[in-house]
């Protein structure tokens, strides 16, 4: 099954958008990785890769990120990695969580997944 | 300049992270998120704590290494950014052991090139890049018309403080400053600025 995971520049953020998931797919695992290992605010170049390890259960991991630095900072994580099955999703941080999280339980491939939730961005809410 | 010269630089680098560490959080305070001092100042004790085995290494793999600490330690955006520029500099210098004008403005431009794909950033946004670029050119300028590294890197300087300067005219479309739109003119960029002090520090041995 696809792993998640939560990137934020705040450990609360993180963990209660993982926590969020858990409302429509216990089963999937999503990692929070928010903030810095003190628990303050900013992003964690550690944090972020020790969290895609966590994820990975072969299947692949995709990580959500709040913004800016998170989004760099994941950037070189994956960089360093060269995993194909570790992607990195533009879309919206909690809707995507959600939806992606239900697709992964539905047992739908990292690729498909993927190319989902990219698309959700556009998605009016009203 | 050799490889004791450029552990020196990181020394002066560290020491002005520290000094400027309340300056630079006020300026972001305006503008930002509050912590590039704060950020800088931890990334670069870190890179301090590294600096017997950094001294080791060759100036390549030094600058290179001092990146990758950066990045992992700093926990902000300036952490990615200059760590890219560090890493990406680095490795233009792989294997040398001491660092001509030439190599310097090559390795600069390298590192410009890593902050501007990283951050998807370009210059007169209101970033580190508006103190990086005036510099570069300015430097480049200088050494073709005297070939005379001091000089150039004093024209660098020059050139970047007033890029530093100018960024306060400019209204910020990168970062967390894009969203005050108008209200970021008139403030100094904390980025544009963090580089004028790590210049000054590779200035400083020279």
């Amino acid at each position: 099954m696809v792993g998640f995971v939560i990137v934020s520049h705040s450990r609360l953020l993180a963990e209660s958008v993982a926590d969020f998931t858990r409302l429509m797919a216990e089963r999937v695992t999503v990692i929070p990785a928010g903030g810095l290992e003190d628990g303050s605010f900013g992003t964690s170049y550690q944090l972020i890769s020790d969290a895609i390890e966590e994820a990975n259960s072969g299947d692949g991991v995709l990580v959500l990120m709040d913004m800016g630095s998170a989004v760099m900072t994941t950037e070189m994580v994956l960089e360093s990695m060269e995993n194909h099955k570790v992607k990195m999703v533009d879309c919206p941080l909690v809707e995507g969580a959600v939806a992606g999280t239900i697709a992964a339980a539905g047992g739908q491939s990292l690729e498909l997944i993927y190319r989902n939730l990219t698309k959700s961005g556009y998605v009016n809410k009203f | 300049m050799n490889k004791e010269k450029i552990i020196l630089v990181i020394d002066q680098m560290a020491v002005a992270m520290e000094k400027q560490k309340e300056f630079l959080t006020e300026l972001d305070n305006v503008i930002g998120d509050g912590d590039h001092g704060i950020n800088m100042a931890r990334g670069f004790s870190e890179v301090i704590k590294k600096r017997d085995s950094l001294a080791k290494m060759d100036a390549g793999d030094m600058i290179k290494n001092l990146g990758m600490i950066l990045v992992s330690t700093v926990g902000g955006a300036s952490g990615p950014l200059y760590g890219t520029a560090f890493m990406k500099a680095g490795m233009f210098l792989k294997g040398k052991e001491d660092i001509t004008f030439p190599d310097f403005l090559e390795a600069f431009q390298c590192a410009i090139d890593g902050v501007m794909a990283r951050g998807k950033a370009a210059e007169g946004e209101k970033t580190m890049l508006d103190s990086m670029l005036p510099a570069k050119r300015a430097m480049e300028q200088e050494w073709t018309i005297s070939g005379d590294g001091k000089k150039s890197m004093e024209a660098g300087l020059t050139a970047a403080r007033k890029g530093m300067e100018d960024t306060k005219k400019i209204i910020a479309t990168k970062g967390r400053a894009a969203y005050l739109g108008e209200r970021s003119i008139g403030h100094q960029d904390p980025g544009a600025t963090s580089f004028v002090f790590l210049l000054e520090a590779i200035a400083s041995q020279m």
